[in-house]
């Protein structure tokens, strides 16, 4: 009865969606306020209704209701109650469940908050929002309904893949949803922008909260899911290029993009029809994503069981939803006019330089996870492409990129003096060359990134704090002063010195761990011990243990420097007697500036373990460094101007000014 | 009104591309790996026999007639899958099939054959060599190799009847046509 309320409330939220898709936008082009002032209301009963849907399928989750097919397949009643809730997310159904939940919660968002908005333009938003909910509610209804009913009742299900029964994955799906899902409403804004044909610094003002929050959250959302990976999956690494990792790396690329040529709109009243195109390209790399991982054509650890009729029927959607936008871009774009004009040397023209090397990486990015795709397209052979395609091309763009993040903020807009410049940023400079002769002198015979990684990382932090020093008159005015600057500084400013600064320390992370990796892998008896990267690791023997559905072998060892321990790793084996598998489960001792990993592989005939125990210098600064950035995007979401109603349209026509090329 | 400038069609145009490579790719399993073995003469061994009472298998037996080599071993669950559908085929009598006895114990594999109902009208002992030599990556696996010797075409995996009808017998069938 449950399920079919649930399965009732998906079918009528499809009618909503067409109504949300429809009405607003026919009210608004004819001008009748009554059916505009639907979009509101249908955006939140959607929602409600999705939401209701949502909590069904949960419920038939928690209680082991294996009549459901995606229960019996994904469930069991032995499972502990957590992995029952994240378990709805868990497989191909109730995951895009999940992601029409985001979608709507998003549409509902707007509808709730997006009072400010301009009535017409807040109609035509929803109804493009409510077009993509067509869509996915329809891909759901036809093609992966989860309420569907089995018959007989099997007694019991067959289980949830061991690997995903983890706290760390409870979270990265919705948070990665929220992200890239989220960006489906910068699309709104774009093609409903593109629809009344005017962009201008009021449009960039009301899309840079949306697009910020999805950003920060895809930016939690990728940094989570590369934490699971490390230390779930017990490789020793954390990012592999793997195309649903790339899947969610590439609208990260080109949102990031969005989110720095937006300002130029809003600032500049330039860049628009590139910005545009960015908000529709983004979107639609999320839903390339989807497609990606749904449609099974590429081969992925994360890839769900594929389906060619699903995969067929993203790909009309795709069709639909991006190639009738690129439509109504093909036809308006052209009219759109800029009024700022700036020199190549300027903030602008720092912004357009992040967004070309931005929209390189991302494409480099595409290329390498399509290659095999198309390659075996037009008959050729079977290939992989890897990390040593990435650093070959990915790396060199982000040297550009990274050098120019460190002077783009002190530049100023429409025309910047290099000399000035140089002077302000001599410290930086500096302590760069002096950070990357440094680590030279250290890295010698191991890594010749090195230097280049640091010297970069420590040009972007210190140019970072230099551009925050200089905002505040630190040192030229008294303390106090300063302090008083930085409490009433625009949070925006300070948001970009915290993501800038975290960036900096993730590159520190991801050079220092990748150089400085030490790994050892044996086989120990209990009593042996190992010497890794000045550390002594002692294997003190095994015991049992057991958990709720599953029993294992857990290794002691005990980890001393000098002859003094500091602490105990207990890395396991779980044995999953449903699935007939056997999880290693990583050990992991963290001091914030280096891990040291353990894992525990086979028992072998002659007695003893394979252990591969590693030391990672400096790999949790990865994620920290992607959290200061998330936190930089949160702090600068609660900027007063994204909070304080849209500023006033400029009245003065605007001069006939071309805008500057960019090549897409 | 509108006012059509062609680098605004660009990303239309590279939309309309991309949606066409993605709807071939559709239709492909990525997990396939083609055999590189394909069209090429079989690799030259001479195994000994497993049974007493058939023969051995060498390069020279495989000329003349298409047949069926398959790959198997008393350890690999899989083979144990299929051994009913290949026990059903070799009854049929359409081609002999002719087994490859890969890293196995001897008394095994002879007692998984008598349980399984021994398809083959030839077992050879391979230690790995061979397994190798034919581009294999694991067992179950069935090649097709025409009368003249060369290996047409390669089955990954426990034969299903499903497989049998589709994969296997249609190019039989096209060998022979062929002859």
């Amino acid at each position: 009865m449950i399920a079919e309320i649930g399965h009732f409330a998906l079918v009528l939220a499809l009618g909503i969606a067409l109504v949300q898709a429809i009405v607003p936008l026919w009210g608004a082009s004819t001008a009748r306020p009554a059916m505009v002032a639907v979009a509101a209301p249908a955006s939140l009963i959607q929602f409600a209704l999705v939401a209701l849907s949502f909590g069904c399928l949960a419920y038939g989750y928690v209680v082991s209701d294996f009549s459901l097919v995606t229960v019996f397949e994904n469930s069991h009643s032995d499972k502990p109650l957590l992995y029952k809730i994240t378990g709805v997310w868990g497989n191909h159904e109730g995951s895009m469940l999940l992601w029409v939940l985001i979608l709507t919660l998003y549409g509902a968002a707007v509808g709730l908050f997006g009072g400010k908005l301009p009535r017409d333009f807040r109609a035509r938003v929803l109804s493009v929002h409510g077009m993509i909910g067509v869509g996915f509610l329809a891909f759901i209804l036809f093609t992966s309904n989860p309420f569907l009913r089995l018959a007989p009742v099997p007694p019991d299900g067959q289980g949830m893949n061991p690997v995903l029964q983890d706290p760390g994955l409870a979270f990265h799906p919705p948070m990665l949803y929220l992200g890239y899902v989220g960006f489906s409403m910068a699309f709104s804004f774009a093609v409903a922008a593109l629809i009344e044909g005017r962009v201008d610094a009021a449009w960039a003002r009301w899309v840079r909260p949306w697009t910020l929050a999805a950003w920060c959250a895809l930016t939690a959302g990728i940094c989570l899911g590369s934490w699971w990976a490390y230390y779930e999956l017990g490789w020793g690494g954390w990012w592999s290029w793997d195309p649903v990792e790339n899947a969610s790396f590439m609208p990260w690329l080109s949102g990031t993009a969005l989110l720095h040529s937006a300002i130029v709109v809003e600032k500049r009243d330039s860049l628009k029809t590139w910005t545009i195109f960015l908000a529709l390209l983004t979107f639609a790399l999320s839903l390339l994503g989807t497609f990606l991982v749904r449609s099974g054509v590429l081969t992925s650890v994360h890839a769900f069981a594929s389906d060619p009729r699903r995969g067929a029927f993203i790909l009309v959607l795709l069709a639909l939803v991006v190639g009738g936008s690129l439509v109504l871009y093909a036809l308006r774009a052209p009219a759109l006019r800029a009024t700022g004009s700036f020199a190549l040397l300027s903030r602008e023209g720092a912004l357009v330089l992040n967004n070309l090397l931005l929209a390189c990486a991302a494409t480099t990015v595409f290329l390498g996870t399509l290659y095999p795709l198309f390659l075996s397209t037009i008959g050729g052979p079977s290939v992989s492409v890897g990390a040593p395609y990435y650093e070959a091309t990915f790396l060199p763009l982000m040297v550009p990129l990274l050098l120019a993040l460190g002077i783009g903020p002190l530049m100023t807009w429409k025309r910047a003096d290099i000399i000035p410049l140089m002077v302000r940023l001599r410290l930086a400079f500096v302590l760069a060359v002096v950070a990357a002769a440094a680590t030279a002198y250290l890295a010698i015979g191991k890594s010749a990134l090195a230097p280049l990684g640091l010297g970069l990382a420590a040009w972007i932090f210190i140019a970072t704090l230099t551009e925050l020093a200089e905002r505040i008159r630190l040192f030229r005015v008294p303390l106090g002063n300063s302090l008083r600057r930085l409490a009433t500084s625009p949070r925006a400013a300070f948001g970009m010195s915290l993501a800038h600064a975290g960036l900096a320390v993730t590159i520190a992370g991801i050079t220092v761990s990748t150089g400085w990796q030490a790994e050892s892998i044996q086989v120990m008896k209990p009593g042996d011990s190992v010497t890794i990267a000045g550390d002594t690791w002692h294997f003190d023997g095994t015991s049992a243990i057991k958990g709720e559905n599953w029993q294992g072998l857990e290794a002691r060892f005990t980890l001393s420097h000098d002859g003094k321990p500091f602490a105990v790793l207990t890395p396991a084996r779980h044995s999953f007697p449903l699935q007939q598998m056997t999880l290693a489960k990583v050990a992991i001792h963290t001091d914030g500036f280096a891990d040291w990993y353990a894992v525990l592989g086979e028992e072998q005939p002659g007695g003893g373990w394979v252990a591969r125990l590693y030391h990672n210098p400096l790999v949790p600064w990865v994620w920290f460094g992607a959290l200061i950035m998330a936190l930089g995007g949160i702090v600068s979401l609660t900027d007063r101007r994204l909070r304080i109603g849209a500023p006033l349209r400029r009245a003065k026509p605007a001069p006939e000014m071309p805008e500057p090329h960019v090549p897409a | 009104m509108f006012r059509l400038k062609l680098i605004y069609l660009l990303p239309l145009v590279a939309l309309v591309g991309l949606l066409g490579v993605l709807g071939l790719g559709l239709g492909h399993d990525p997990s396939a790996l083609p055999s590189a073995m394909i069209d090429k003469p079989a690799p030259s061994f001479d195994l000994p026999p497993l049974l007493a009472a058939k023969p051995g298998l060498k390069t020279a037996d495989l000329k003349g007639h298409p047949v069926l080599v398959n790959f198997f071993a008393s350890w690999c669950l899989p083979c144990r899958e299929e051994a009913a559908t290949l026990a059903g085929f070799a009854a049929s009598g359409a081609v002999p099939i002719y087994g490859i006895d890969y890293k196995d114990k001897p008394e095994a594999a002879k007692s998984f054959l008598e349980q399984s109902g021994d398809p083959f009208q030839r077992v050879g002992i391979d230690t790995g060599r061979t397994f190798i030599d034919f581009g294999a990556y694991g067992v179950p696996e069935t090649y097709i190799i025409d009368a003249s010797g060369h290996i047409r075409y390669r089955f990954a995996g426990p034969l299903t009847p499903d497989a049998l009808r589709d994969q296997i017998l249609p190019r039989l069938a096209a060998l022979k046509a062929g002859k």
